[in-house]
């Protein structure tokens, strides 16, 4: 399966829309082999050192900001957190100083998540710095879409040629378009499931089926993929209320039945339980919440080392 | 860039292969009596099938079954911010705690010194063994480290233009150790 002559060759990385499958590929079997540094008694190898990495999230994060950290102490670089509220961009600092200064510090990698679509495409088109998107708006987030992938993989023995349903508030979910992307590239079917206020038709010119019911668009689906509705990102229209919502779209041990017997059950996190996924249904033995929680510190490993080592291929004397 | 082929030497053939095997089995045999501390560790790749051959030899011999495991030092390079590919990284596998253990470092080829410096690196990450010995199949030269086998094959002087290429029966269908001359052309 591994690509013995393959190169990495990205300064950044912002989403999954225009990687190769063997550059995604390549990610996978890199974290792979980085979760056995994660089961070791002492996790850190030295790799990156003498490298710093600087986290500059403008929206909350709990799960994403800590396993970047993680995955770049274990990789022995240096960190740096940059949370917004203490930084200059409460005085008025537009995101682009800030990312100037940060490389006039000469750090080596910024890891960027922002309200606005596309703010990590900007970003890298100005700085030398290494970009890696942690989430742009509704547009990408690739690292979640990356160790999603790999737990799938490990749970269904493959990542070509299954089914997965995306269901909730697709609309606002960058999640769902880094997952569309990524698992369209390795030939899966992927199902958008919600009211259509969450999954307009227009979808399908991205290559996924849309479905307005549970029963569905759960037909015969090999993962389920649970989102978040996004409150902050909403007006008011969307559904009539939560318990409305659940009513129709809550994933719970009666819904999950739509869908083949050895299914899973993914959610990115964090969960509102009770509303898109029903509390007994996260907890079961189907739920692999917290599998792609654990992956997520490998993948980003993978994506630090395939950024941060090496130079450009040019500089090769090999 | 082309490669033209000048000439190419046979160092072991395949008899040859086999008894230098059984030779460095019996010496860390003789040097390492107490086998159920002893730890064989291969540095991927090429020194993975060796340590699988020695480890073979010597169960058979004593019918016994010695630890072993597999070392890949890409996380441990020296150069890896300044090389301009990214090597692929291979899965480490060391199934015990290595702490007092009789470790036997194995590589086909011993060069500059800088691959087993790196793999005395992860070693630490799993235990403080009581020693490290190295074992190379050929001893080719050209250290840049402090650093000696405790078992060699055959010490080949060598030139920095030639390779020096251990082929495995599991991997290129035949046991043989070959020197080459890469003559570079640019």
């Amino acid at each position: 399966m591994r690509q013995d002559n393959f190169i990495w060759q990205r300064k950044d990385l912002l989403g999954t829309y225009d990687l190769s499958k063997e550059e995604i590929l390549y990610l996978l079997d890199t974290a792979k082999s980085m979760e056995e540094v994660l089961e070791r008694d002492v996790k850190k190898v030295p790799t990156l050192r003498g490298k710093s990495v600087v986290t500059l999230f403008y929206e909350p994060s709990t799960r994403t900001r800590t396993s970047f950290e993680l995955a770049a102490k274990i990789l022995s670089s240096d960190t740096i957190n940059i949370s917004v509220p203490s930084s200059s961009a409460t005085k008025g600092e537009t995101i682009f100083d800030t990312v100037k200064n940060i490389e006039a510090m000469s750090a080596d990698c910024i890891i960027i998540r922002h309200n606005m679509s596309g703010v990590s495409e900007f970003i890298a088109n100005q700085t030398r710095l290494a970009v890696v998107n942690a989430g742009d708006g509704s547009h990408e987030h690739p690292s979640q879409a990356l160790l999603d992938l790999l737990t799938i993989r490990d749970y269904k023995g493959k990542i070509e040629g299954l089914k997965i349903a995306i269901v909730g508030d697709v609309l606002h979910s960058r999640v769902a378009r880094s997952n569309l992307f990524a698992l369209k590239k390795l030939n899966n079917t992927v199902n958008f499931v919600g009211p259509v206020t969450f999954v307009p038709q227009e979808f399908e010119n991205l290559g996924a089926h849309v479905y307005h019911n549970l029963e569905e668009g759960l037909a015969d689906v090999d993962v389920v993929m649970v989102l978040r509705l996004q409150k902050e990102r909403m007006g008011r229209c969307f559904y009539p209320s939560e318990r409305e919502y659940a009513g129709f779209f809550s994933i719970n041990s009666s819904t999950i039945k739509y869908a083949k017997e050895d299914v899973i059950v993914m959610h990115p996190g964090p969960v509102n339980r009770g509303v898109e996924i029903s509390s007994d249904l996260l907890d079961s033995k189907r739920s692999v919440v917290l599998d792609q929680v654990k992956r997520g510190v490998a993948v980003r490993m993978a994506i630090l080392y395939s950024l941060l080592s090496g130079g450009r291929i040019e500089d090769s004397n090999k | 860039m082309s490669k033209r082929l000048k000439k190419e030497v046979l160092i072991f053939d395949e008899k040859a292969f086999q008894r230098v095997i059984h030779r460095i089995a019996s010496e860390i045999i003789e040097k390492n009596p107490d086998l159920d501390n002893l730890v064989l560790i291969g540095i991927k790749k090429g020194g993975s099938y060796l340590k699988e051959r020695l480890k073979k030899d010597i169960e058979d011999r004593e019918s016994c079954s010695i630890y072993s495991g597999d070392i890949d030092i890409t996380l441990y390079r020296d150069d890896i911010s300044k090389i301009g590919y990214h090597p692929k990284i291979e899965t480490t596998e060391i199934p015990i705690n290595l702490d007092d253990k009789y470790v036997v470092l194995i590589d086909d080829v011993l060069f500059t010194g800088r691959t087993v410096r790196a793999a005395m690196d992860a070693i630490f990450d799993f235990g403080r063994p009581k020693r490290i010995q190295l074992a190379v199949m050929i001893d080719r030269g050209h250290r840049e480290l402090p650093i000696q086998a405790d078992y060699v094959g055959k010490v080949v002087p060598t030139s920095r233009k030639e390779i020096v290429e251990v082929y495995f029966k599991e991997l290129q269908g035949k046991d043989c150790v070959i020197l080459r001359d890469l003559n570079e052309t640019r």
